[in-house]
């Protein structure tokens, strides 16, 4: 098996910013060398740490950004480190950075310095507002780039006395990287046909921007400000509740509602296999909607009749939720038919069988601690979509074998 | 010779790329939007007038005045499918099969959406895909991927982000989960969507094999759970806790303060982030009050040992303030600071989008100029242009199937007369 990007060197400065798209592309594949300052990158740093031990070679946040990955140490202040520098970004097809606009430039190894003798050369900058627009440079993290690029807005509670909230996780960077990889690869795909690299700017911002769905699309189209809503999508105008409380204290999601003929006569027979029907108020509506032949979902608000049961559905659906645990009224009602999803938690999805069965979850060897621990894979299946990660690299641990290879 | 509508401007990048996109909604097209912005010969393939039901349900909608509709309105489908083409085809129909393997024969890749057998029961899979050509990159996307015991299970973006764990992690301690306020699965889907379809053709390049990717959007979520996730796996510590999540406060690398804070006037809030010690003394300076400059508040454990206290503090502090006041003074101590931005705030007020370029305006053939998004990146020989709008259904029959696929024009009278096309 060929792995998909076999073949291509990505030559990586450590940074937060673009750590996850040279973790995507190495695990698909490429050989990706990530360079780090002396003692190793700050991120080694952030925690959490396995056993709880603040050690370099431990932290968690540098195991889930750095996997396939190999770790060169070099001094990018010294004469020295910028020579290894320069021979490690001959090698490579990609060059994958995140410098604060300038910084490259102050040390003589930026792009326009380097390129010379190396017209195929794709080099990729990540940068809170883009290089285009250096002028504009400011403090910036995960929360205040989220807040700024509009996607902060979309989320939170119906009660808008509480504050909008802010999904963790690291999205700024998780969305900005996605799109250096695409840009990377779309470079790449060009060269591969006319030998001309490229220069390719990242703006986190505005990669932050148009990943808000119809928030963005909505105010262009037609000067709409969505407003944001409990579990659900903001919206213009208020719409119902699609998050259910199960019998365990868990929630379930029910976006779609129900809509076809199907989904009432499916209810109505789940109501009475758990012995329900008399507690439900509703029924009578639930036959309406199998008479009618469901409800579409542009109806409601301006047929009435269709609105109720429509509104009876949902009724129906939380009877059933407050007596099951979240996965059984998930795979309940997925297995009749309605859209729903559990509220897990990463690690409950991870341990999930329907993940399990398509072996998603990984185990990576560690031989530092003698075990193998459970990662996230790849979403990906297919003949040429590597089975295995590598664990991420110890501080260094490449270098000598990376650099006795380029003499 | 009937040639494509394409403007004079369109980038080289992936010019030489043609794209049998089978996809829809935003998780599938947002996935050929960025081919197609790039150069990429994106050709939409879509039901005949007659299957109206079975349209990508965006497709539809109002003008933006609200005094038209019909099929070719939907902003959000507009958006979706800038610079691409779009062809009608019966795939249900042996002729449209068949007419689907000569399209697929001269692409160099095929890209869907639809649920997860869809294309098999169409007698469409990989399989047949590849005895009509050998090298085609075929990628399917899908809410829990083709194989599994939840294979067949709806989908749609409030799906995959609680299955995921997505929505679990945006919420308040105490309340019920905040969850994402948009589809963000939809727009991860489609830029994974494009990496396995751009990875497929450098694989193709180097060894001259095609293959099929199969892409599970739930998984992809997963993947996005950050560090806390293995702080589960290896250290053995559930995510799911007393007062947890705080997603405004949470964060690694750790700080503190570090959350949202109200502003004066109605819904204006302010995020604010102190990295270090230093952050922290110059804003503790800004804000000027003894309560803020206590040494005793000087290291971050003792910051975030009295998080909740702060944070009241704070929050005395902004809410009496402009979020444009606090958002400068902040930032001008050299401290992250934003406000929450407002969809006008970030598309009309913002010059790190508008210098950016990233709001161009669009021609639509029947909603006229309309802007839609631009690109997040910039790149220095072959950049990406977006300028025709979405394309009304079946505009480019007569290019594909004329010049493309060589029918004559009595032949495609004939199908368009029989509703094949």
């Amino acid at each position: 098996m060929t792995p998909l990007l076999s073949g291509l060197r990505v030559v990586e400065l450590a940074s937060d910013r673009a750590a996850y798209a040279g973790k995507l592309m190495g695990d698909l594949g490429a050989d990706v060398i990530v360079i780090e300052g002396t003692g190793g990158h700050k991120s080694r740093r952030y925690g959490p740490f396995a056993g709880d031990v603040a050690d370099p070679d431990k932290c968690l946040w540098w195991w889930n950004y750095n996997t396939s990955k190999r770790s060169v140490e070099l001094d990018l202040e010294s004469e020295a480190g910028r020579a290894d520098f320069r021979k490690l970004v001959q090698s490579a097809d990609i060059v994958l950075e995140g410098e604060d606009p300038g910084v490259l430039n102050a040390l003589g190894v930026d792009h326009t310095q380097l390129r010379a003798g190396m017209p195929e050369l794709v080099w990729v900058s990540v940068t809170p507002n883009g290089r285009k627009l250096a002028q504009l440079h400011e403090p910036a993290t995960d929360l205040t780039m989220l807040a700024a690029g509009g996607l902060v807005w979309n989320c939170g509670y119906d009660d808008h006395g509480l504050p909008p909230v802010r999904p963790s996780g690291g999205h700024a960077h998780h969305t900005a990287s996605m799109f250096a990889v695409m840009g990377a690869l779309t470079a790449v795909v060009h060269r591969d046909l006319t030998g001309v690299g490229q220069h390719v700017d990242v703006s986190m911002i505005a990669a932050t921007n148009v990943t808000t769905e119809v928030s963005s699309v909505d105010w262009l189209y037609r000067g709409a400000t969505n407003q944001r809503q409990t579990g659900r999508h903001a919206s213009e105008h208020k719409t119902m509740g699609i998050q259910v409380q199960t019998g365990d204290g868990g929630y379930c999601t029910n976006p779609l509602g129900l809509t076809t003929a199907g989904n009432y006569q499916a209810v109505m027979d789940w109501l009475r296999e758990l012995d329900l029907a008399d507690e439900c108020p509703e029924f009578f509506f639930l036959q309406m909607g199998v008479e009618r032949g469901g409800v579409s979902l542009k109806v409601l608000g301006t047929d009435v009749e269709a609105t109720e049961i429509y509104r009876a559905g949902r009724e129906a659906l939380y009877l059933i939720a407050s007596k099951l645990t979240t996965a059984e009224f998930f795979v309940g009602a997925q297995s009749r038919g309605i859209a729903c999803g559990a509220v897990y938690a990463p690690d409950e999805a991870l341990a999930d069988a329907h993940f399990l069965s398509r072996n998603y979850p990984v185990e990576v060897e560690h031989p530092e601690l003698g075990r193998s621990f459970t990662y996230p894979g790849l979403p990906f299946s297919g003949a040429k979509i590597p089975q295995t990660i590598r664990r991420a690299p110890l501080v260094g641990e490449h270098t000598e074998e990376v650099m006795t290879a380029l003499q | 010779m009937i040639t494509a509508n394409i403007a004079a401007s369109k980038s080289a990048a992936l010019s030489h790329i043609r794209i049998c996109d089978l996809t829809g909604l935003l998780a599938g097209a947002g996935a050929t939007r960025f081919l197609a912005a790039f150069g990429a010969q994106v050709i939409r393939v879509e039901q005949p007038a007659h299957e109206k039901h079975r349209w990508d349900f965006l497709r539809g909608g109002m003008s933006p005045d609200g005094a038209r509709q019909g099929i070719n309105f939907g902003g959000n489908f507009n958006n979706h499918n800038v610079e691409k083409l779009s062809i009608t085809l019966d795939l249900k129909s042996p002729e449209g099969k068949e007419l689907l393997g000569r399209l697929a024969s001269v692409s160099d890749a095929v890209t869907e959406n639809f649920s997860a057998h869809v294309m098999e029961r169409l007698g469409c899979g990989y399989e047949w895909l590849k005895s009509k050509n050998e090298k085609i990159v075929y990628v399917a996307n899908s809410g829990f991927g083709k194989e599994g015991p939840y294979s067949d299970f709806k989908s749609v973006g409030q799906v995959v982000q609680p299955v995921s764990g997505l929505t679990f992690m945006s919420g308040l301690p105490d309340q019920e989960p905040a969850g994402w306020g948009f589809a963000y699965m939809d727009h991860i889907g489609a830029y994974m969507m494009a990496t396995a379809v751009l990875g497929g053709i450098i694989s193709r390049n180097r060894t001259g094999e095609g293959q099929y990717i199969d892409f599970s959007c739930t998984e992809a979520g997963i993947g996005l759970a950050g560090p806390g996730l293995l702080d589960s796996t290896v250290n053995g510590r559930p995510m799911r806790q007393p007062g947890k999540p705080n997603s405004n406060a949470d964060n690694y690398p750790p700080m503190a303060p570090h959350g949202i804070y109200a502003a004066a006037g109605e819904d204006n809030w302010v995020a604010i982030a102190a990295r270090d010690d230093d952050d922290w003394a110059r804003l503790a300076a800004t804000i000027g009050e003894p309560w803020a400059t206590d040494p005793s508040l000087a290291s971050f454990e003792a910051r975030a040992a009295r998080r909740g206290e702060i944070d009241g503090k704070l929050t005395e502090w902004t809410r009496g303030r402009e979020r444009n006041e606090l958002q400068g003074a902040i930032r001008e101590a050299g401290v992250p600071a934003a406000q929450v931005a407002r969809p006008e705030d970030r598309i009309e007020h913002d010059q790190r989008t508008a210098s950016w370029g990233l709001w161009p305006e669009v021609e639509h053939d029947e909603i006229g100029k309309v802007r839609v998004e631009g690109i997040p990146i910039h790149m220095s020989k072959t950049d990406w242009s977006i300028t025709r709008g979405a394309p009304c259904l079946g505009n480019d029959n007569d290019y594909v199937y004329s010049s493309l696929l060589g029918l004559s024009p009595d032949e495609i009278a004939d199908l368009r007369e029989r509703k094949v096309i």
